[in-house]
């Protein structure tokens, strides 16, 4: 088994232990950082999978402009649209 | 004889094809991660408006079955990396074999996924049997919908894939694709395999984990 | 050169034009000059279509009473125009023709990246077109351009869903066009031909790429969404079953919100290059320029909820919208210092193309300062919905986008058709849309101001003066917008050959024959020199 292929074993270990762990937090009372502490594992398999898949590890910087790129879109759509969500019921409207 | 392809206009190298290629095949990707992310933004808010009800919703979801296919589409994942490897090594058998592996197991993940949504319809939470019935609150209903439209696109997209896939394993067993000279094809389908498991990677938590 | 009505000089006969004369040479042609023209012809059409559509509301405007169309026509005209105006004139016009033809010559190579893509992208705005054309046919669509839920969603009558297929396919065709912009600019640039060398055209246009790739996905997912909302009634816009009509306006606005600056980044690019021509001197601060491109490209993601302010945002959100709005407006400003200080003490040729670049400069600037009234919140609440956010966009998509789009097309006509038009009748033209977009639009602000909403025609009999002025203006705009379909087109036959730099201008398309030859270069160009490499001549003499 050739280092590369070796790697990609690993990873793959990692990824079916994060699964593990995200499916195990799910039975946890976690009460409103459960869907955080998910995502969050989700982001976490989501990197490896983009790095070591997906090359990203190998590339130029370019392409992981790219990517970051994709990334900073999805925050900045969830962040803003947050803004709206969360605060509504902070303050009403005077009018 | 050169190890390359000769480069098709308008470039001057084959190196600037493949860097072409690949930058062309992630900002594609980009797109895909935008659309499923508009997807999921409204999921957010969805839950965000009534987390109880969405909570109450993923209930009545299998959890075993969807934990189970995350852990099929990952493997998928292994294994199409795997060949893209042994491609980048010229090794035309070994590559095909494991991008036969992927189809299967994305066909796998298919048939599960069938056997949940008939699970579902026979509990009568489909909008077309019974009228979701079982769930009783709107919000309830929205959030199971979402997850119908939501593993719906996703299926589709796995669908293309394993068409791609298919389609690349028999030109790659018939040596129509040689290796290594064109493994950036090998690469790019990759990309598409890997992105469209990214996507279930983040479907798996906001639904079934919802619970 | 002598020339008479179909004498072809030698650089025509081995043009890109010439080598093929069949339908089929031009339909699976995939030269990007081509498709450039393919597109040209495309949007030319839509263009008369929504056109029309503008014609029908001026002329029943005209009257307070509803008395050319009914409501639900009235309804169905402003749909028509502005689905056609944005997704099928403005969304491609320069990108799709003008950067279709430059981007290669601009930056010395054979063809963009992924030509056979480029076709495609093409064909799908054609496909797109022919469910928008079905759509009108069949009866129209009542929604507006916006398709707001819940009445696109439950209660429009009309062919919602054929309009919103039009829209996703459309989509996919912009998406083709920006991803085959950026590749091409960062891979397939000649030897010497440096970031900081390129046409600021290019760096425009990359920056609209990059929107057009990151915004038009969850348009398209937004689509898809309100299509099955029609057609099975699960509710994620309808609060009696738990949604939000507000998701659909935040997701909307996401995509459209950085769309309009798709449609205004490649005007900015365009007028670069226009003053930079007619001034015959090296752009004022170049990387101001370029740099603030990006910016506006970045900063155009944070600002959508500015068009929400009064649909039931909270207030917290609205203000955090309200300021990065007025940011936007920081690196427009930019580019409008830099292009006047461009022009001063340069040696000015009033040139049609330039004389559009001016208009430009006025128009913009006039709806650049009225979007940052809108863009403050207190201000946006009485005047949100009237008439003047129409005159607002209409200052600045079309006083902005199309009289750049215009100039764009006197300034390198002759190098795509290699005839020269006349000049004087260029003038006119000119001069008529400028005077005919005033009179058109300038009455709206005053009837916005005063309360006369949008999407309305039947109105108070006071309004009516200020409407008969725009619907005046609107007249002589449409003569405007016909002339250069006379003249141009007359030049195909019968205008004198143009040389390969009839303006004098720096650039590579300058170097290459009027028209260019298929594979543009004889040989890859080397660059060497900076770009708008003008020599800053005696302002009292000219050439």
């Amino acid at each position: 088994m050739t280092a590369h292929v070796r790697t990609l074993v690993l990873i793959w270990i990692a990824l079916m232990a994060l699964l593990g762990l995200t499916l195990g937090a799910s039975f946890l009372p976690l009460g409103a950082f459960k869907p955080v502490v998910n995502v969050g594992i989700g982001f976490a398999k989501a990197a490896l999978i983009f790095w070591f898949f997906m090359h990203l590890r190998e590339v130029s910087g370019l392409i992981r402009l790219v990517a970051f790129a994709g990334a900073v879109g999805i925050i900045i759509m969830l962040a803003l649209i947050s803004s709206d969500y969360l605060t509504r019921h902070w303050l009403a409207a005077p009018l | 004889m050169s190890d390359q392809p000769a480069a098709h206009s308008p470039y001057a190298e084959p190196a600037q094809q493949r860097e072409a290629d690949l930058l062309g095949m992630y900002i594609f990707l980009v797109t895909e991660i935008m659309l499923f992310g508009g997807f999921l933004t409204a999921v957010y808010v969805v839950r965000v408006l009534h987390p109880e009800e969405a909570s109450s919703a993923a209930k009545h979801l299998n959890l075993w079955l969807g934990s189970l296919n995350t852990a099929v589409l990952l493997t998928s994942s292994l294994a199409m990396a795997l060949a893209v490897q042994l491609s980048r090594e010229g090794k035309l058998r070994a590559t095909s074999a494991w991008l036969c592996l992927t189809v299967v197991l994305g066909l796998v993940f298919l048939a599960i996924k069938s056997v949940e949504y008939y699970q579902e319809y026979a509990e009568g939470l489909m909008p077309l049997s019974d009228g979701m019935r079982p769930l009783s609150k709107p919000g309830e209903q929205l959030f199971f919908n979402f997850y119908l439209v939501g593993t719906g696109l996703h299926a589709l997209h796995l669908t293309i894939g394993i068409i791609l896939v298919s389609g690349l394993t028999r030109r790659v067993a018939h040596s129509e694709t040689p290796l290594p000279r064109r493994a950036v094809t090998v690469e790019i389908v990759g990309l598409y395999w890997h992105l469209v498991d990214v996507v279930w990677v983040f479907i798996y938590p906001i639904f079934y984990l919802a619970r | 050169m002598t020339v008479g009505a179909t004498l072809e000089t030698p650089s025509e006969r081995a043009s890109y034009l010439r080598a093929g004369y069949s339908l089929r040479s031009w339909l699976t042609t995939t030269d990007h000059k081509r498709i450039a023209v393919l597109y040209l012809y495309a949007i030319t059409a839509f263009f008369f279509i929504g056109g029309i559509a503008a014609a029908l509301i001026r002329l029943d405007l005209a009257t307070p009473g509803g008395d050319l169309l009914s409501n639900e026509g009235y309804n169905r005209a402003f749909t028509l125009h502005g689905v056609v105006m944005v997704w099928f004139f403005l969304i491609p016009s320069i990108p799709a023709t003008f950067g279709n033809f430059l981007i290669p010559l601009m930056i010395g190579a054979q063809d963009l990246a992924f030509p056979r893509i480029n076709l495609a992208s093409w064909y799908l705005y054609v496909l797109a077109g022919l469910f928008t054309l079905y759509a009108l046919i069949a009866g129209g669509v009542d929604t507006g351009w916006t398709f707001y839920t819940p009445l696109s969603t439950l209660f429009a009558n009309g062919y919602v869903a054929a309009a919103l297929l039009a829209v996703i396919i459309v989509g996919f065709s912009s998406i083709f066009t920006g991803m085959n912009f950026i590749v091409t600019v960062h891979k397939l640039r000649c030897p010497g031909m440096t970031w900081s060398r390129l046409p600021l055209f290019v760096w425009s246009l990359y920056a609209t790429a990059m929107i057009l790739v990151l915004a038009t996905p969850v348009l398209t997912m937004l689509l898809i969404l309100v299509c099955i909302e029609r057609l099975s009634g699960i509710g994620i816009f309808n609060p009696d079953l738990g949604g939000d009509p507000l998701l659909y306006q935040h997701l909307f606005w996401f995509y459209s919100h950085p769309a309009v600056y798709i449609m205004v980044l490649p005007a900015f690019g365009v007028l670069s290059e226009l003053v930079t021509a007619a001034a015959r001197k090296r752009i004022f601060g170049y990387w101001f320029i370029a740099y603030s491109s990006v910016a506006i490209a970045v900063i155009g993601f944070l600002v959508w909820g500015h068009h929400m302010f009064v649909a039931g945002e909270s207030t917290y959100a609205s203000a955090v919208f309200s300021f990065l709005s007025i940011a936007v407006a920081v690196p427009s400003g930019i580019k409008v210092y830099n292009w006047i200080a461009t022009l001063y003490k340069g040696s000015i040729s009033l040139d049609p193309a330039f004389l559009f670049a001016m208009g430009f400069i006025g128009l913009f600037v006039i709806g650049g300062l009225t979007g940052l009234m809108l863009a403050m919140l207190a201000v946006d609440v009485h005047v949100h919905d009237t008439y003047f956010v129409v005159a607002h966009f209409h200052y600045i998509m079309v006083g902005g986008a199309v009289t750049a789009f215009f100039g764009a097309l006197h300034f390198w006509w002759p190098k795509i058709t290699g005839r020269m038009y006349n000049i004087t009748w260029g003038r006119i033209t000119a001069a008529l849309i400028f005077l005919g977009f005033n009179l058109t639009f300038f009455p709206q602000f005053i009837l916005g101001y005063l309360g006369m909403p949008r999407r309305y025609h039947v109105y108070p009999p006071e309004f009516q003066v200020l409407h008969v002025l725009s619907s005046a203006g609107a007249s002589i705009l449409a003569v405007g917008y016909l002339l250069p379909l006379i003249y141009l087109l007359y030049s195909l036959r019968h205008g004198q050959p143009a040389g390969s730099n009839p303006w004098g201008a720096t650039g590579l398309e300058w170097t290459v024959p009027s028209p260019p030859p298929k594979q543009n270069f004889a040989e890859m160009p080397v660059v060497t020199r900076p770009p708008y490499d003008y020599p800053i001549r005696d302002p009292m003499s000219r050439e």
